[in-house]
C-alpha cells in the first residue's frame, strides 16, 4: 500500500496535479503491462463472470482483442465492474483505460463529458415479446395490448410514443424492478413485455417456459453500444477504434481464428494489408504490424465473438439481426485497411 | 381382634402417584399454553394453520423440489410445462468457490484458508470465558491477525523475492469481502467509539467540540454517500493516475461511519453509571485512565452489550451495500452470478436470494446468541 500512498500524499501537499497518464495511454499500458478495462457488473452476453471467475461476453472481447493486440497476450487485461453511475468517473479519473460497458452512444455523452465513443460493437434497441401462442408476428399487431415494462424509464416513454405514432391503444403495467416485470409477465399479467432487446433474450432465460415466447423483429429505439475512452489521447483513440474495425473487417475478409495463419499467404491484398504482410499500418497506431493478425488469432473475428457470446448457439441465441454486416443486411461497416 | 380388619392403619407411606397426564408432558404442556381457554385454542389453530402454510412452502422449495445435482441450467428446468422446480443447489454448488472467495486466484486459496483458519482459530478462545491466557490471546488477534492476515491477504514480495504473489483487492469477493470489512469495522470501530464517546463527555472544550462535530457528521451522513464520496468523488480530487485502493477507502468509510454510532451507544452506557462510582474512584486516588479502565469502562458496556451488539449486527449487514461502488460482497457476488446464461432459470434468483439470507442469518444470530451468553454472564444485581 505504501507505494500507492506516497505519491498520493505528496501529491496533495505539493498541491502538484500528477498528468502523466493524460498524455499517452498506450505508453502507460505497455508500461503496467496490462488494458485496465471498465465492464458491466453483470450482463449476460455482454461482461459477466462465469463460473470460474474468468469475464466472457462481447464487450469482454473488445478489452480482449486490445490485449491482444498491445501484448499479444488476452489476458494480459484487467477488469473494474462498474455500475452506471460510476463508470464514466472511473474514465475521467483515469482509473480505467477504456469503457467497455454496454454504454449508449448519445450526443451528450460525447459532447460534454470529455469522452470519445471508439465506433459501436453492438446495435441494441428497444424490442418486444410476447407468448408464441398470441399468433403475432408483428409489432404493428400488438393494438389492445397490455404492456409490462419499468417504471420511470426512456423504455415507457418510447413505448407511448410507438402506440401513438402507429394509432394502436395500449395499457402500461409498470413496475418498479427489473425482477418483478419478468415474473410479472411470465404470470400472465400481461402480453407484451418491453425492455431492450439484448436484455429481452437474457430475460426470457429466467421465464418458466423461454420456448414458448418470442421477440418481435421491430426494434423501436436506438442503443448503439460501444467502447469509450478519455478525450485528449488521439493514439489510444484510434486504438481502440481500430481494434474493432479490424474484428469487423475480419469477418468481412473471411479471416477467422482458424484460418488467420493460412490466409497470411493470401493473393487478396485486403486481406494481406489488414493481416501487416504488406504495408505498415500497425505502426501507424503504435503497434506491430501483425496487431490485426494477433487479434483474430487470439479473439477471433466479430462474427466468432458474436457466437460464442450471445448468438444463435448460446443459451442467450441472439440473432444477428442489425448487427450482421452491411454485406448481408446488417448495419456493420468498417472502413477499409489502407 | 375383629376390629383389626375394620381399621386400617398405615404403617408406611403411600407410594406417590405420578400427577395426571393432562398435566404434564407435551400434553400437559399444550393444554396449559396452547388450549386452555376456547379463545386460546382457536388462536392457536389459526397460529397453527398460518405457520404450516408458510413454512410448507419454503420446504417444500428449499428441499422437496429441489435440484441437487446438475451441469447447466438445463438441470433446473421445468421437464415439462407446468412441473415446478424449486431452488437449483446445483447452481449454488457450481458457484460456491466464487461465493467465498470472489474472483480470488485459485491457485492462491489456501492464504485465504489460512486467514479464515487463523481467525476461527483466535476468536473462538478468546469468546469462551473458561479458556485463560485472555491477554496473550487478544494480542495475537488483535496485533498479530490483523498483521497475518493483511500480508496473506495482498500478498508480500521484497523486490523480486515473492513470498506470496499480489493479489488486487479488485478480484477478492464473496464471503472474503463481507468478512474482511465486517470484521475490520466490528473490531476498530469500538475502540474509536469508546474514545469518541469519552471525548463527547470530556470537560476539555476543544476534544469535546471535535468529538461532537466528528459524531454529528457521520451520524448525518447516509452510508451510501459515504461510499459514494469515497468511491466516486475522491478519484476526482486526486491527481490521475492515483488511485488508491477501493477496498482501503470502504473499510475506512465504513470504520468511521460506525464509530460514530458506537460512540453514541457507549455514551448511553456512561450516562447510567451514578456520580458516586466517579468520585468514588476519585476518593481511591484513581487518575482519569485508571479510572475508566478500571471502574466506569466495565460497568457501562456491560449495560449497552445489546447496543453494541445491534450495531455489529447491523455493520454487518450494511456491508452490502458495497455493491454499489463496484465491490462484490457475498449478495454481490450472488447478484453477479445472476448474469451467467449457463445457469439463467426461474429459481436462479430465489435459490440465491435463499442463500445469502440463510449465511446472513447464520452470522447476525450467532452475534445475538453470544450477546446474550456475555450478558448472563455478566449480570450483577441488574438482572430483573
Amino acid at each position: 500500500m505504501s507505494k500507492k500512498f506516497l505519491p498520493l500524499v505528496l501529491g496533495a501537499a505539493m498541491g502538484v496535479a500528477a498528468t502523466s497518464a493524460s498524455a499517452a495511454t498506450l505508453d502507460d499500458v505497455k508500461a503496467k503491462g496490462f488494458v485496465q478495462c471498465g465492464v458491466s457488473q453483470g450482463l449476460p452476453g455482454f461482461s459477466n463472470p462465469d463460473s470460474q471467475g474468468n469475464w466472457t461476453g462481447l464487450d469482454v472481447d473488445v478489452c480482449r482483442a486490445m490485449a491482444a493486440a498491445i501484448f499479444d497476450d488476452v489476458n494480459a487485461v484487467k477488469f473494474t465492474p462498474l455500475s452506471a453511475k460510476e463508470r464514466f468517473t472511473a474514465l475521467q479519473s483515469g482509473e480505467i483505460d477504456v469503457l467497455s460497458r454496454n454504454t449508449t452512444w448519445t450526443m451528450t455523452r460525447d459532447t460534454s463529458l470529455g469522452l470519445n465513443f471508439a465506433g459501436v460493437n453492438y446495435y441494441d434497441g428497444q424490442g418486444f415479446m410476447v407468448r408464441k401462442d398470441l399468433g403475432v408476428t408483428s409489432a404493428l399487431e400488438l393494438s389492445g395490448a397490455s404492456v409490462c415494462t419499468n417504471t420511470g424509464t426512456t423504455t415507457e416513454l418510447n413505448v407511448a410514443d410507438y402506440f401513438r405514432a402507429n394509432n394502436m391503444p395500449y395499457e402500461i403495467v409498470a413496475f418498479e424492478k427489473a425482477d418483478e416485470v419478468v415474473a410479472a409477465y411470465d404470470a400472465g399479467r400481461c402480453d407484451v413485455y418491453t425492455t431492450d432487446a439484448s436484455g429481452l433474450y437474457a430475460q426470457r432465460l429466467k421465464l418458466t417456459n423461454p420456448g414458448d415466447h418470442m421477440v418481435l423483429p421491430e426494434i423501436i429505439s436506438k442503443e448503439p453500444l460501444g467502447p469509450v475512452v478519455r478525450q485528449g489521447d488521439d493514439q489510444w483513440f484510434n486504438l481502440v477504434k481500430w481494434t474493432l474495425n479490424a474484428m469487423i473487417n475480419a469477418e468481412e475478409l473471411g479471416v477467422t481464428s482458424a484460418n488467420v495463419d493460412d490466409m497470411k499467404g493470401s493473393d487478396n491484398p485486403s486481406v494481406k494489408r489488414l493481416l501487416g504482410t504488406e504495408g505498415a499500418y500497425g505502426e501507424n497506431i503504435g503497434l506491430t504490424n501483425d496487431w490485426a493478425a494477433r487479434i483474430i488469432k487470439h479473439v477471433g473475428n466479430y462474427g466468432e465473438s458474436f457466437d460464442a457470446n450471445v448468438g444463435p448457439d448460446t443459451p442467450l441465441g441472439i440473432a444477428r439481426g442489425v448487427n450482421a454486416l452491411w454485406s448481408k443486411g446488417g448495419v456493420l461497416y468498417a472502413p477499409p485497411v489502407r | 381382634m375383629a376390629n383389626a380388619e375394620m381399621f386400617h392403619v398405615r404403617t408406611e407411606e403411600a407410594p406417590l402417584l405420578p400427577a395426571p397426564v393432562s398435566t404434564t408432558g407435551a400434553i400437559g404442556w399444550m393444554r396449559q399454553n396452547l388450549f386452555s381457554s376456547i379463545g386460546n385454542t382457536i388462536l392457536t389453530v389459526i397460529g397453527i394453520f398460518i405457520a404450516y402454510s408458510m413454512i410448507m412452502p419454503i420446504i417444500q422449495f428449499a428441499f422437496i423440489d429441489a435440484v441437487w445435482t446438475g451441469e447447466d441450467r438445463t438441470a433446473c428446468l421445468a421437464a415439462e410445462p407446468g412441473e415446478k422446480v424449486g431452488a437449483c443447489w446445483a447452481y449454488v454448488g457450481a458457484y460456491m468457490k466464487q461465493f467465498i472467495y470472489g474472483r480470488y486466484p485459485y491457485e492462491e486459496l489456501y492464504r485465504v484458508n489460512i486467514v479464515y483458519g487463523l481467525f476461527a482459530l483466535l476468536l473462538i478462545p478468546l469468546a469462551m470465558p473458561s479458556v485463560p491466557a485472555k491477554g496473550l490471546n487478544a494480542f495475537l488477534f488483535l496485533v498479530m491477525f490483523p498483521i497475518a492476515a493483511y500480508y496473506l491477504l495482498t500478498g508480500l514480495e521484497f523486490g523480486s523475492f515473492v513470498v506470496f504473489p499480489i493479489v488486487e483487492t479488485a478480484v477478492w469477493g464473496g464471503l472474503l469481502v463481507t468478512l474482511v470489512i465486517a470484521v475490520t469495522g466490528i473490531v476498530a470501530s469500538l475502540p474509536l467509539g469508546v474514545a469518541l464517546a469519552l471525548g463527547r463527555r470530556s470537560q476539555m472544550p476543544i476534544i469535546k467540540l471535535v468529538s461532537i462535530i466528528f459524531i454529528e457528521f457521520w451520524r448525518g451522513v447516509p452510508l451510501i454517500t459515504v461510499l459514494f464520496m469515497a468511491s466516486v468523488m475522491l478519484p476526482l480530487f486526486l491527481p490521475e493516475g492515483v488511485n488508491f485502493d477501493k477496498l482501503l477507502r470502504v473499510l475506512i468509510g465504513v470504520t468511521l461511519f460506525s464509530a460514530a454510532y458506537m460512540a453514541e451507544v457507549v455514551r448511553g452506557g456512561l450516562q447510567a453509571i451514578p456520580k458516586g462510582q466517579y468520585e468514588g474512584a476519585m476518593a481511591l486516588g484513581l487518575r482519569f485512565w485508571p479510572m475508566m479502565y478500571l471502574i466506569i469502562l466495565p460497568q457501562a458496556l456491560k449495560l449497552v452489550i445489546p447496543g453494541i451488539v445491534n450495531t455489529f449486527i447491523g455493520l454487518f449487514k450494511d456491508t452490502t451495500l458495497v455493491l454499489i461502488v463496484g465491490m462484490f460482497d457475498l449478495l454481490g457476488q450472488i447478484k453477479s452470478s445472476f448474469s451467467d446464461s449457463t445457469w439463467a432459470t426461474p429459481s436462479q434468483g430465489p435459490t440465491g436470494y435463499l442463500f445469502a439470507g440463510v449465511v446472513f442469518f447464520l452470522f447476525c444470530f450467532g452475534m445475538s446468541r453470544y450477546s446474550i451468553f456475555m450478558e448472563k454472564k455478566l449480570h450483577t444485581g441488574h438482572k430483573r
